[in-house]
C-alpha cells in the first residue's frame, strides 16, 4: 500500500483585528506544524476538543482555506501548488461531507438536482436517461430508494440526509473523503447505521477516509489510525485499535479516562482534567499542554516538543510520554 | 421514601384538529439523594416529561393525564399560582444550553442573586454571600471574581456552573437537568458529571438527569428510565438495566455503541428510523424496528409491567421469560 496523502509541516494562523481602525491584536494559530500521511484504502481518524483546528485542518487539505506554509502531496502532486484549474479538477478525487446535515444541502433543491451539481460543475455531460441511472445507482449505493430523489431536504430524516450528504459525495467517484463529524447530529441507532454504511462503501469502492470527530471509543472502532490534536498540533499519531494500550502522551490518556464507559461496574470516568482548553490567542512558548499536563516539568514550558517515534509503535510529541 | 412519584403520565396536544400524544404510560419513582437518568432518542419524549413535571405542559396548550406526587401533592392538582411556588424553589430546572441561558448583559453573579431573591426572603447582601459560598462549592475558582464577570467572560464548562448554581440556589428538593453537557467538551463533561453526582448525595437532593449519552447514564446514574417514542420501555436500576436488558430496544441500542478496543465489524445498527409524533405507529410503538415482533405486538399497546419493586418494562414478550 502506498500513500494517498501526505502532509509537511502545514500550518495556519489567522489575524485577530480589533480596536480603532481594526488594528490586528493578535493571531490565532489554528494548526501548527502538522505533518502526517495517509495509505491507500487507509482510514485515518482526527480527534480533539472544540477548536483544537480539525474542522481547519480539513479545509486546509482540501484548500478551502489557503495555508501559510507546509505541503499538500496528493499522489505526489502538491496541491497547494496547483492553478485554479487544476485544483478544479483535482476536487473530483477529494470530497468532504459535513457535520451538519440540516445545513449542508440547498432547502431549495430537491435532492436529485443536488446530486446532479458536482457532474454540472465538472462538466461531466450527461443525457437525460445517463443522469436518471446515475443517481439512481447513487441513491441505491447509500441505502435510499430513487423516490427520496424527488424529496426536499425537509422531508428527510436526519440519518436519510446524511446519506444523500455521503451520495453527493460520492457522485464523482473521488479516492479520497474527508467525513467531518458526520455523526455528530444523528442519534446513537442512526450513528450505527451510517457507520456501518461507511465501512461498506469503503470496501466495495477501496476509498480512503480521513474522519474527524470528538468521540474518542467511535474513531478507536471505525479508524486505523487517530492522531490526536490539541490546540492545533498534532500530539500523538496512535494505531485507532490499540489505543487504550499503547497511548502515551498525557492528553491522550485523559481523553481515554474522560469516556464514559457503558458499563456500570467499570467505574472509570473521572475528571482526568482540571481546567479547560486555553484560547488559541497568543499561544506560550514549549508543550501546548503544559498548562493542564499532571506531569509538567520546567522544560516542557521552554521546548516545544517535536513529534517523534514511540517504541509503543506510534508517533507522540512529548518530553516525557508515559511508556508504562 | 421516595420524593417524586410519576404515574401513568400521559401528555395530549390537539394538533390541526387531530389528537397525538407525545407521551404515554410513564411511570417512575425518584428517592432523595439518587440520580434517575431518562435516556433516549430525539423526539421520545425526555424533554416533554421534564416540563410536565415542573407543570409548564399545560401552559402551552398540552393536557395531562396520569398523577405526578411531590412530597405527598399530586402537582397536577395545584393551580398556577400554588406551582409558582414550587417550581424554582422546590423542583429547579437546568436547561440545556448554558450559552443562551443566560443574560449576556447581567454579570453572571446578579443573574444568581436575582433567581435566589425570588425565591427566598433574603437580603441583598445577604444572598450575595451565599451565592458566593455555593459557587465555591461548585468547585469555581475564584468565585467572589467570577460573580462580578459577565458570561462572554467565561468558558463553557464555569457558565454551566454557574446556571447549575442557579438550579442550587434556593436549596431545591429535586433537581432536573436537561442534557447539561451536550454543548461542553469530552474532559469538561466529565468534571461537570462528577460534580452533579457529588451535590446529590451531600445536599441530598434527587436529580433528575435528562440525556442520550447512555455512557453518562451508567456511571452517574442509579435508576433508569428508557424512553422510546414517547413511552416507557424500561425502568429499572442501573446494574440490572445495563447488564440484563429486558426490553429489546434497551438490548439493541447499547449494542449500538461503540468503545475501544472492539472488534472491526462488530458494530450492531437498528434497522429505520425514530418515528414522529404524527406517525407512531400502531400496537407496541417499537414494533416495525423489534427483531422479535409478531402480530400481537402490531396490535396492541404492551402494558408497562412491574416485575420488582424498581423494575419495569413494557414488552408483550417479556412475560413469563426469565433468563
Amino acid at each position: 500500500m502506498g500513500k494517498l496523502l501526505e502532509i509537511n509541516d502545514l500550518s495556519v494562523s489567522f489575524d485577530i483585528k480589533g480596536g480603532l481602525f481594526l488594528r490586528t491584536i493578535g493571531t490565532i494559530t489554528a494548526v501548527n506544524k502538522v505533518s502526517f500521511t495517509i495509505d491507500k484504502g487507509e482510514i485515518l481518524g482526527v480527534v480533539g476538543e472544540s477548536g483544537c483546528g480539525k474542522s481547519t485542518l480539513a479545509r486546509l487539505i482540501l484548500r478551502l482555506v489557503e495555508p501559510d506554509s507546509g505541503s499538500v502531496l496528493f499522489n505526489g502532486t502538491d496541491v497547494l501548488k496547483m492553478s485554479k484549474k487544476a485544483l478544479r479538477r483535482q476536487r473530483r478525487h477529494m470530497q468532504m461531507v459535513f457535520q451538519d446535515p440540516y445545513s449542508a444541502m440547498d432547502p431549495r433543491y430537491t435532492i436529485f438536482r443536488s446530486l446532479i451539481e458536482p457532474f454540472q460543475i465538472q462538466g461531466v455531460k450527461l443525457n437525460h436517461e445517463e443522469r436518471r441511472k446515475k443517481i439512481d445507482d447513487l441513491l441505491e449505493l447509500v441505502g435510499l430508494s430513487s423516490e427520496h430523489g424527488s424529496a426536499y431536504p425537509h422531508e428527510l430524516s436526519g440519518g436519510q440526509k446524511q446519506r444523500a450528504d455521503i451520495a453527493r459525495a460520492l457522485s464523482l467517484s473521488p479516492r479520497f473523503i474527508i467525513l467531518d463529524e458526520p455523526t455528530a447530529a444523528l442519534d446513537v441507532s442512526v450513528q450505527a447505521q451510517i457507520i456501518k454504511l461507511l465501512e461498506g462503501l469503503r470496501e466495495r469502492l477501496n476509498l480512503t477516509f480521513l474522519f474527524i470527530s470528538h468521540d474518542l471509543s467511535l474513531v478507536s472502532y471505525f479508524c486505523d489510525r487517530v492522531i490526536i490534536m490539541y490546540l492545533g498540533s498534532i500530539v500523538e499519531n496512535v494505531s485507532a485499535h490499540l489505543i487504550g494500550k499503547t497511548a502515551c502522551h498525557p492528553y491522550t490518556r485523559a481523553l481515554i479516562a474522560s469516556i464514559f464507559k457503558t458499563v456500570p461496574e467499570e467505574n472509570t470516568a473521572t475528571a482526568a482534567l482540571e481546567g479547560e482548553v486555553p484560547s488559541p490567542f497568543n499561544l506560550p512558548s514549549g508543550c501546548v499542554f503544559a498548562s493542564r499536563c499532571k506531569y509538567v516539568q520546567s522544560l516542557c514550558r521552554e521546548q516545544t516538543p517535536i513529534l517523534k517515534e514511540s517504541p509503543a509503535g506510534g508517533q507522540v510529541a512529548c518530553h516525557f510520554p508515559l511508556y508504562n | 421514601m421516595s420524593i417524586l412519584q410519576v404515574k401513568e403520565l400521559q401528555v395530549t396536544f390537539v394538533v390541526d384538529k387531530k389528537k397525538v400524544t407525545p407521551i404515554e404510560n410513564v411511570s417512575f419513582e425518584m428517592n432523595a439523594g439518587e440520580v434517575l437518568g431518562m435516556v433516549g432518542e430525539t423526539g421520545s419524549g425526555k424533554s416533554l416529561t421534564a416540563h410536565a413535571i415542573m407543570g409548564l405542559t399545560s401552559l402551552v396548550g398540552g393536557t395531562i393525564g396520569g398523577s405526578i406526587t411531590f412530597k405527598g401533592r399530586d402537582l397536577l392538582l395545584l393551580s398556577e399560582k400554588e406551582m409558582q411556588s414550587v417550581r424554582g424553589s422546590q423542583i429547579a430546572f437546568i436547561p440545556q444550553n448554558p450559552m443562551t441561558s443566560l443574560d449576556p448583559v447581567y454579570r453572571v453573579g446578579n443573574q444568581i442573586v436575582e433567581g435566589l431573591c425570588k425565591q427566598v426572603k433574603i437580603g441583598k447582601r445577604q444572598a450575595k454571600q451565599q451565592v458566593i459560598e455555593l459557587m465555591g462549592k461548585l468547585h469555581i475558582p475564584k468565585p467572589d471574581r467570577v460573580f462580578q464577570q459577565y458570561p462572554h467572560q467565561l468558558s463553557g464548562g464555569l457558565k454551566q456552573r454557574i446556571v447549575i448554581a442557579m438550579g442550587l440556589c434556593a436549596n431545591p428538593s429535586i433537581l432536573i437537568a436537561d442534557e447539561p453537557t451536550t454543548a461542553l467538551d469530552v474532559t469538561v463533561q466529565a468534571q461537570i458529571m462528577l460534580l452533579f453526582k457529588e451535590m446529590t448525595r451531600t445536599r441530598n437532593i434527587g436529580l433528575f438527569l435528562i440525556t442520550h449519552d447512555l455512557g453518562v447514564i451508567a456511571q452517574v446514574c442509579d435508576k433508569v428510565a428508557v424512553m422510546y417514542a414517547g413511552t416507557m420501555v424500561e425502568f429499572g436500576k442501573i446494574r440490572e438495566v445495563f447488564n440484563s436488558p429486558r426490553h429489546p430496544y434497551t438490548k439493541a441500542l447499547l449494542q449500538c455503541i461503540p468503545h475501544i478496543g472492539m472488534e472491526k465489524g462488530s458494530l450492531a445498527a437498528i434497522f429505520g428510523n425514530v418515528p414522529s409524533v404524527d406517525t407512531y405507529p400502531s400496537g407496541c410503538r417499537y414494533h416495525p424496528r423489534c427483531s422479535s415482533s409478531d402480530s400481537l405486538c402490531e396490535e396492541s399497546p404492551p402494558l408497562l409491567l412491574q416485575i420488582e419493586s424498581d423494575s419495569r418494562v413494557a414488552c408483550h414478550h417479556y412475560l413469563g421469560k426469565k433468563d
